[in-house]
């Protein structure tokens, strides 16, 4: 076990350090996450000084536009994003940590250099069209159609919770190419493009106020043979792919920002008092140990993955981990915010009105709900840790 | 980085392993219950053949010139067996205080440790509880400002009726001597960081060791027709299990190995939330482990107690959780 960096990673941090410490502080102000056009705009843009500056796609292959670089710089090149408080990958989430990584390991040469390099120039922004109404936990029940036709599939369907999908340039898409009940048999993974006819959006309003997801109802999309990831009826062993990286490395930089809020909130504390009390500090030393062991899993996570190229099923367990944690976080700030904690809006001169307002404490508490829902509940994380790791049998 | 496990640490891990299986099965260990040589010497020797004492101790001295990363996986193992008698603190001594333990890193002297019971605040006047006096050597007793030899015979003890774990002897100490000072508070400090670090590997072994238990029950036990396993509130908690297991066991590795390549981390900080998760995995371990067991769970006969009751035995020595949270919450 040896978690030093070579001088090599050591070089590579500080440059990126430094070239962090020039731009950062000369970014404009970020969007309203209410606003998606310009949320695309201000992530897009940064995706791209990013690039331009030689830091996009960092374990990416050449080919693709990234640097080539290991999984273990890009687990410095995360921390060193979250030290400078950088932006966050926002619309780009499902290109660079999920969609992208998946070519990167199922994509022909062709479809390599097709989509890699626009995801990483922040030209494409990807969504996910995984979920169904009828298939959620259950994602091999999904029924979306897809019917040959020539050189093109034809897609008819309904997917939905598809994230900021008004932005997205490119569907990452089950759909069932095989029988009815072929279930995990009849699967196929497309690259659907966004702009063609037959694509009906709908978004849904979240118990956050916002709209960061819809209904995407698709009747007659024609999408080219061409962009099939994997083989026809071969989508579920894609799939898995993509979810290993969904919930084995997606959610890295998490851990680093809840750090951060931790130390926040501990500042927070002090300047009201509540830190006096033990009940306040034993809870902040309980959660701040949790993060680490998170950590610690996932540069094991990242080892692992950098031994054998794609995330193992210790996803599953980080991802269980830290989401449930994340909530526990959410609850401590709201608990020590007290009253401030009723309002979305920014309360200026209230205790809880601090580095992090209580704006950001009410946010981290509601999002918080999603994350044991999102990439898979934890109910079926458990279920796959019992079953796939423990070996205890189906039900 | 890389943070799995080398070649060599696997190869270590299993090398502890078999020797544990070997010679010194459950049934055997049971056999000495209530007792208090509950390793024989022979065996002790054996331990220290393997380098279970001398891990640390720089080749020079001796010793196998190891750091805190290969003591980790070798003492999980050990928490994995059950293995009872003053283990950690004869490994510790072998390294931290050599001059106090001569005869520590090869086998023949057991060295023990016990924390001075503080004399203000809540655990003010509690006596200490000495766990294997009878075969110590020498006594350790680790205070806030600095660390003591004493002499097992100079201690004025009454041996606990019914220890709650029945394989680890306890006496009751009202007066502890003030023995002869062997560290200050730098070596005290080092003594309890280490200690939360291994004594949170033994904990990772007890929680690794019950998920196996009740994960080899739930496949074999039948109901409705089924193992239990396939009952998904059965699988859930099992799942808990092995996420309490796989956090805990990152934590510790991740602090043993802070502690020896400076400048990767805190090191006091990652010692304390290693030693806090271990203690949390392995009593919620335990539990599960003897609901998961149903009225089986509830016996005597069924081992899953033993590994409960170690742990509050190990959680008490590497200090309260509650200290702990409040070490890590100062560092952060
Ligand atoms: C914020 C957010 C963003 C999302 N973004 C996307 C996206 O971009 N693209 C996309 O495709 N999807 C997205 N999702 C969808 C997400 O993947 C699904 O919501 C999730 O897989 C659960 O499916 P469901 O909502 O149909 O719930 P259901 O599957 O109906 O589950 C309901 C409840 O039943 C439990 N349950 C179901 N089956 C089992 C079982 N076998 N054992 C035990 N318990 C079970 C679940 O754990 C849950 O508690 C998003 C979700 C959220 C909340």
């Amino acid at each position: 076990m040896d978690l030093r960096y070579s001088e090599a990673e050591e070089k590579f941090r500080l440059e990126l350090r430094q070239w962090l410490a020039d731009v950062v502080p000369k970014l404009g102000p970020k969007a309203s996450s209410l606003d998606w056009p310009a949320r695309r705009t201000y992530d897009t843009a940064w995706q791209r000084m990013l690039f331009d500056a030689g830091y996009a796609g960092i374990d990416w292959p050449v080919e693709g536009g990234g640097r080539a670089a290991s999984p273990v710089e890009h687990l410095i090149y995360l921390e060193e994003l979250e030290r400078a408080h950088a932006p966050y990958v926002g619309v780009n989430f499902v290109g660079l940590l999920h969609a992208g990584p998946t070519i990167v390991v199922e994509g022909t040469p062709e479809q390599r250099a097709r989509f890699l390099p626009p995801i990483l120039r922040g030209d494409e922004v990807w969504c996910q069209g995984f979920s169904e109404p009828g298939a959620g936990s259950d994602l091999a029940s999904l029924r979306t159609k897809a019917v040959r036709d020539g050189d093109e599939y034809v897609v008819t369907g309904q997917k939905i919770w598809t994230s900021h999908a008004e932005v997205a340039d490119y569907c990452e898409l089950l759909v069932r190419t095989g029988d009815d009940d072929s279930r995990h048999r009849g699967i196929t993974w497309l690259a659907m493009p966004m702009d063609r006819p037959g694509i009906d959006f709908r978004p849904l309003k979240t118990i956050a106020g916002s709209t960061e997801f819809g209904e995407l109802f698709l009747d007659g999309v024609r999408v080219p043979v061409a962009n099939r990831m994997g083989e026809e009826n071969d989508g579920w062993r894609v799939t898995m792919v993509t979810l290993s990286f969904e919930r084995g490395t997606a959610f890295v930089s998490e851990v680093l920002q809840s750090m951060g809020f931790l130390r926040d909130l501990r500042e927070m504390a002090k300047r009201t008092g509540a830190w006096s009390e033990g009940d306040v500090r034993r809870r902040m030393g309980h959660l701040g140990a949790e993060l680490d062991a998170l950590w610690a899993l996932a540069r094991r996570n990242v080892s692992q993955a950098a031994r054998t190229g794609v995330p193992g099923v210790g996803g599953s367990v980080y991802k269980l981990g830290l989401s449930e944690l994340r909530q526990r976080i959410g609850e401590f700030g709201m608990d020590l915010i007290g009253g401030a904690g009723l309002s979305w809006d920014e309360l200026e001169g209230l205790d809880g009105a601090g580095p992090i307002g209580n704006a950001d404490q009410v946010n981290t508490w509601v999002h918080g709900f999603s994350r044991t829902i999102a990439a898979g509940t934890s109910q079926i994380q458990r279920n796959i840790i019992a079953e796939r790791i423990l070996g205890l049998p189906k039900g | 980085m890389d943070f799995e496990l080398s070649e060599d640490e696997a190869a270590l891990a299993q090398g502890i392993r078999s020797l544990c299986a070997g010679r010194f099965p459950l049934e055997r260990l049971r056999a000495a219950e209530g007792g208090d040589g509950l390793v024989d010497a022979e065996g002790w020797t054996e331990l220290a053949d393997a380098g279970v004492f001398s891990l640390q101790l720089p080749e020079s001295a001796g010793g196998i010139g190891l750091g805190m990363a290969a003591s980790s996986v070798v003492f999980e193992e050990l928490g994995r067996a059950l293995l009872p008698g003053p283990i950690l603190a004869s490994h510790l001594a072998s390294y931290l205080v050599p001059d106090a333990a001569d005869g520590a890193a090869d086998g023949k002297v057991m060295v023990g440790a016990v924390r001075r019971p503080p004399t203000s605040g809540t655990e003010a006047f509690v006596p200490a509880l000495v766990e294997h006096l009878s075969s110590l050597g020498v006594l350790i007793v680790v205070g806030d400002d600095g660390l003591a030899a004493v002499d097992p015979a100079d201690v004025d003890a009454v041996r606990i009726g019914r220890p709650l774990d029945p394989l680890t002897p306890l006496w009751r100490v009202d007066e502890l001597p003030e023995g002869r000072p062997v560290g200050g508070a730098e070596q005290a400090r080092r003594w309890r960081r280490d200690q939360a670090v291994l004594g949170g590997a033994l904990l990772v072994g007890l929680a690794a060791g019950t998920l196996d238990m009740a994960v080899a029950y739930a496949k074999e036990r039948e109901q409705f027709g089924k193992p239990i396993g396939s009952f998904q509130a059965v699988k859930h908690m099992c799942a808990d299990m092995l996420v309490a297991a796989e956090t805990a066991r990152a934590a510790v590795h991740a602090a043993a190995v802070t502690i020896d390549q400076p400048g990767v981390g805190d090191p006091e900080r990652a010692a304390a939330g290693a030693g806090l998760l271990a203690s949390e995995a392995a009593i919620k371990n335990g539990k599960i482990c003897i609901q998961v067991h149903g009225g089986m769970g509830f016996t005597w006969e069924v081992p899953a107690h033993l590994y409960l009751m170690r742990a509050r035995v190990l959680s008490q020595a590497i200090g309260p959780v509650g200290g702990l949270a409040e070490l890590v919450a100062e560092l952060y």
